[in-house]
């Protein structure tokens, strides 16, 4: 290994950006291209009685509509293999019923996608609007409209329960009760959705180009809706402008291209604008968590109790159910402390809005948002301090690795150390006495922690247990050397942003011995990949960069066969580095790599039959997944005019074991913290009590601005992971993750000379102004 | 019937004659007229900034202009931020910085940069530089390695500035 891991090598995929060489969907064309606008519904709950579309169909420049009727009602179905949950098949076009404001019932495709535009307009719809539930309350009373004929509770599952627990509660020294909560978001990734759908008759296949995370789910996703087999479809993901896992499932309009493309043979392209994608793609995180917690007078957590409902939105979605989120924090409330005792009961509620998708983090932001406050609430009963309670109840580092109440076992991490030296950081930068100075000057100011682990790089022995009928996990990586030296990678996982064509190329190089330049990565392309499950739950570098790491071991071990024939040496002493294969400790007895690549392409008679024909392999990665941890440090301060709450210092001391590249890491560790920042004090999608969205514009939905952040600094321990293949583990979601309990914390500190405390996000200005008023508090 | 204009203007440089539908954006003539895929869009209306291009000089949201607007005007597009295949300054401070990620937004940021750099690049302080930034929308990055990127450029082109001045 000549050490490209751990280098903050420049991105390889930056210089196209910067040039305006990108290639996104929106920018491809066809000749002949055809363009696709939705007719979507204005009711949140309605039947739909009749669609004329013959207005529309008459408009100047439109070549067909399609409903549901004329596509032959298709849908996308995700299924989990439990008794307890609900089906909800999810028609790519909405034939007799509608279940959200944006549900999509018709497709014009026209010639301009002005005119398609146009057109849409024009189609008439008879709605038979219906009562509609548009939140988990109103869902769950008794006699609420029911969106499906199940009723609208999806899921309901008691996923722990433990018969001490009343015994437990009786005894302890101080029982924590409280309703936390977090409002509905959006990924909002800055390229919407899109898709540009092709017959090839050369191929007999339809070439999809689709904006997504999971090409293979497309792909699968279309073929079952369809009844196509997958070799009659390419899904194809070019440059992909931001996912956040609001790509990683299956969008019915981009079934509904593929179908239009099927059956009229042109290229159509559809572009998500930026109003369809606030109210009808996907959104998440809104939950409510009902805990009791019971403490110990020491402080250590007893017994903890977790009714967790979700709001899901109308349906499931493909392939991961609507049970993605009450299963991740129901099993994995109890974080980074030991809860010796736990009942937790998850449930998805389906509500007539835009179906929830797995939005980065995955309901970690929201169990740890619920165990830092209980930690906070202890300790302010038993008058100790928070971050003593939490030392009380942290996972130590001999007590790895961990099997919890939750049946979940941690492998090495450092809970305790990256608190420990976050309090030392904000210890040395003076952060208290900051916070002080500015309370003297009369201003509200505060500091919050969050400790957490995040599970990352989730294969089958893990994904499993979740039981979905098509469970994801591993990744198969081709490595391959062309006839100059060059390599070619190509992987399953699916990059949009995170560097893994640098990234990859680090680990590739160092068991190669060639230069990282000298390594390509393809992704995104069913045709050139194994089957494969995309970029989602931090599991990329992991698993496609294990499997590119294994399969480069393979090729490696061809290179010194291959270099021992020609050196008369054994492949034992070969070693790969410097672009050239050497004898150890003989600095004579070497070949350029290059030259052995030649060798193997083009003078194959001259090789020993076992070392004959091509320089690849394939390998499959399968980890049961790895713990990365974290503590965050934020600090905000209240504009007192106007109840706006700031972010002034934020801290990440962050463990995600081996780092293969610093910069590339720190940056999604700051785009994480922004995201979850902003969830805590800016976004929140909203409908009004028709189920009408209200937030539907960039002036409605607040995304962070620069003006919103402030700099990020970032410390790195690294515990290197036991079940990866490089010692890293993944890290795309801790920053999205941490920073609402922390920014939570921050602004609770901030309040502690009133009785005003939050146990919800967004905590916007008017919440703050509100509760001071009433606490009789000066803003 | 369509509303057709005939317009001209230069666009990095470069003349360009069409006609153009009179309700088509700036956004969508550059980009589907005329090429210039490298200016995109991510709200159409006027918020995120990923359009942003050079008008005259001005950093415009490109979606908020008409295309017959911009005739007899000079437009900048990331496409003319290069010089030839060699990055400019501002790209390779990015790139340094690594001040994008997915890079849908990036070339909204270069232009609105480029165009205040352009105007001014000796006053620029860091929380100049953050107000700067924050015209335009990030989802990746934070805008830590955007503020960094820009603050870079100007220390750079301070007159009387040698790039070995550099750290």
């Amino acid at each position: 290994m000549t050490g490209w891991i751990g280098a903050a090598l420049p991105r390889k995929e930056d210089r196209r950006m910067l040039l305006g060489r990108g290639r996104f969907v929106g920018d491809l064309t066809r000749p002949g291209l055809l363009h696709a606008a939705f007719v979507r519904s204005p009711h949140a709950h309605a039947l739909v009685n009749k669609i004329d579309g013959t207005a529309a169909s008459q408009a100047p420049g439109v070549e067909r509509l399609f409903t549901a009727e004329s596509l032959g009602c298709p849908y996308l179905l995700a299924m989990l293999e439990r008794d307890e949950f609900v089906p909800t098949a999810m028609p790519i076009l909405a034939g007799e019923k509608v279940r959200f404001v944006g549900e999509p019932v018709a497709v014009v495709i026209a010639d301009d996608a002005y005119r398609a535009e146009d057109a849409a307009e024009l189609v008439e719809v008879d709605w038979d609007p219906q009562p509609a539930v548009a939140s988990m309350e109103t869902a769950t009373a008794a006699g609420a409209p029911r969106l499906h004929d199940h009723g609208n509770c999806l899921v309901d599952l008691l996923m722990f329960d433990d018969d001490r627990l009343p015994e437990i509660f009786a005894g302890a020294a101080v029982t924590v009760s409280a309703t936390f909560s977090s409002a509905r978001v959006a990924a909002l990734p800055l390229e919407g959705r899109a898709c540009l759908a092709e017959w090839d008759d050369r191929d007999d296949q339809l070439v999809m180009h689709v904006s997504t995370q999971v090409p293979h789910q497309v792909r699968s996703g279309v073929a079952q809706a369809l009844g196509l087999p997958e070799r009659s479809i390419r899904v194809i993901a070019p440059d992909v402008g931001g996912g956040f896992g609001l790509k990683c499932v299956v969008g019915r309009e981009e079934v509904a291209v593929a179908a239009a493309a099927l059956r009229l043979r042109r290229p159509v392209r559809w572009t998500e604008d930026r109003q369809e994608n606030l109210t009808a793609a996907f959104h998440g995180h809104e939950q409510r968590y009902r805990v009791k917690a019971a403490f110990s007078q020491d402080g250590r957590i007893l017994g903890l109790d977790a009714e967790i409902d979700c709001d899901t939105g109308a349906y499931s979605v493909f392939p991961f159910t609507c049970a993605v989120e009450p299963l991740m924090a129901a099993t994995e409330l109890p974080g980074v402390y030991k809860v010796p005792a736990y009942r937790a009961r998850g449930r998805a509620i389906a509500t007539n809005k835009a179906p929830a998708a797995p939005y980065r983090g995955v309901s970690r932001p929201q169990i740890v948002l619920v165990m830092e406050r209980l930690m906070e609430k202890a300790a302010a009963a038993l008058e100790i301090g928070p971050l003593q309670v939490r030392r009380a109840n942290l996972i130590g580092k001999h007590e790895f690795p961990y099997t919890g109440v939750n049946k979940i076992t941690y492998d090495e991490g450092s809970y305790r150390e990256s608190l420990d030296l976050a309090e030392q950081i904000v210890t040395e930068k003076a952060w208290a006495a900051d916070r002080d100075r500015l309370r003297s000057a009369g201003l509200r100011a505060g500091i919050g922690y969050a400790c957490f682990s995040e599970r990352t790089a989730y294969g089958t022995p893990t994904m499993s247990q979740r039981r979905m009928r098509m469970t994801p996990g591993y990744d198969t990586a081709l490595v391959r050397m062309d006839p100059t030296g060059e390599v070619i990678v190509t992987t399953g996982t699916c990059g949009h942003g995170q560097g893994h064509e640098t990234t990859f190329a680090q680990i590739v190089a160092d068991r190669l011995g060639v230069h990282p330049g000298q390594v390509r990565l393809r992704q995104g392309d069913t045709d050139l990949a194994s089957y494969g499950w995309g970029t989602w739950g931090s599991r990329s570098v992991v698993i496609g960069g294990g499997a590119a790491g294994r399969a480069a071991d393979v090729v490696a071990g061809q290179l010194r066969k291959i270099a021992a024939s020609q050196l008369e040496a054994s492949p034992a002493d070969i070693e790969l580095a410097e672009g050239v294969a050497r004898v150890r400790g003989d600095d004579h007895a070497s070949i350029p790599i290059p030259e052995l690549a030649r060798l193997v392409h083009f003078q194959a008679h001259r090789l020993a039959e076992d070392l004959r024909y091509g320089l690849e392999a394939r390998a499959t990665f399968d980890p049961p997944g790895t713990f990365s941890n974290a503590c965050h440090v934020a600090m905000v301060v209240v504009d007192p005019g106007t109840c706006a709450i700031r972010l002034r210092r934020y801290l990440v001391v962050e463990d995600c074991g081996v780092v293969i590249n610093p910069m590339v890491v720190d940056g999604q560790v700051r785009g994480g913290v922004t995201q979850g920042a902003a969830a805590a004090l800016l976004e929140r999608v909203r409908f009004d009590p028709e189920g009408q969205p209200v937030s539907a514009t960039l002036m409605d939905y607040l995304a962070p601005t620069a003006a919103e952040m402030c700099a990020v600094d970032i410390v790195h321990l690294q515990t290197p992971s036991q079940f990866s293949e490089t010692g890293a583990k993944g890290m795309g979601e801790g920053g999205t993750i941490g920073a609402p309990a922390a920014v939570l914390g921050a602004i609770n500190d901030a309040l502690s000379d009133t009785d005003v405390r939050f146990d919800h996000i967004p905590v916007l200005p008017q919440d703050l102004s509100a509760a001071l008023n009433q606490a009789g508090a000066v803003p | 019937m369509k509303d057709m204009h005939a317009i001209s203007l230069k666009v990095n440089g470069r003349e360009h004659e069409l006609v153009v539908e009179a309700r088509r954006t700036l956004a969508d003539m550059l980009r589907h007229d005329l090429g210039y895929t490298g200016t995109h869009l991510g709200c159409e209306h006027g918020i995120c900034g990923a359009c942003t291009v050079v008008l005259d000089g001005a950093p415009v949201r490109a979606c908020l202009v008409f295309g017959v607007q911009a005739d007899g005007a000079e437009v900048r597009t990331v496409e003319g931020l290069a010089d030839g295949e060699q990055l400019s300054d501002l790209q390779q401070a990015f790139s340094d910085h690594h001040a994008l990620q997915c890079g849908f937004c990036t070339p909204g940021f270069l232009m609105l940069a480029e165009a205040y750099l352009a105007e001014d690049a000796t006053q620029l302080t860091e929380a100049r530089a953050r107000e700067l930034v924050a015209a335009n929308l990030c989802r990746c990055t934070g805008y830590q390695g955007i503020i960094e990127a820009v603050l870079a450029t100007a220390r750079a082109r301070r007159p009387g500035r040698k790039p070995a001045d550099e750290p």
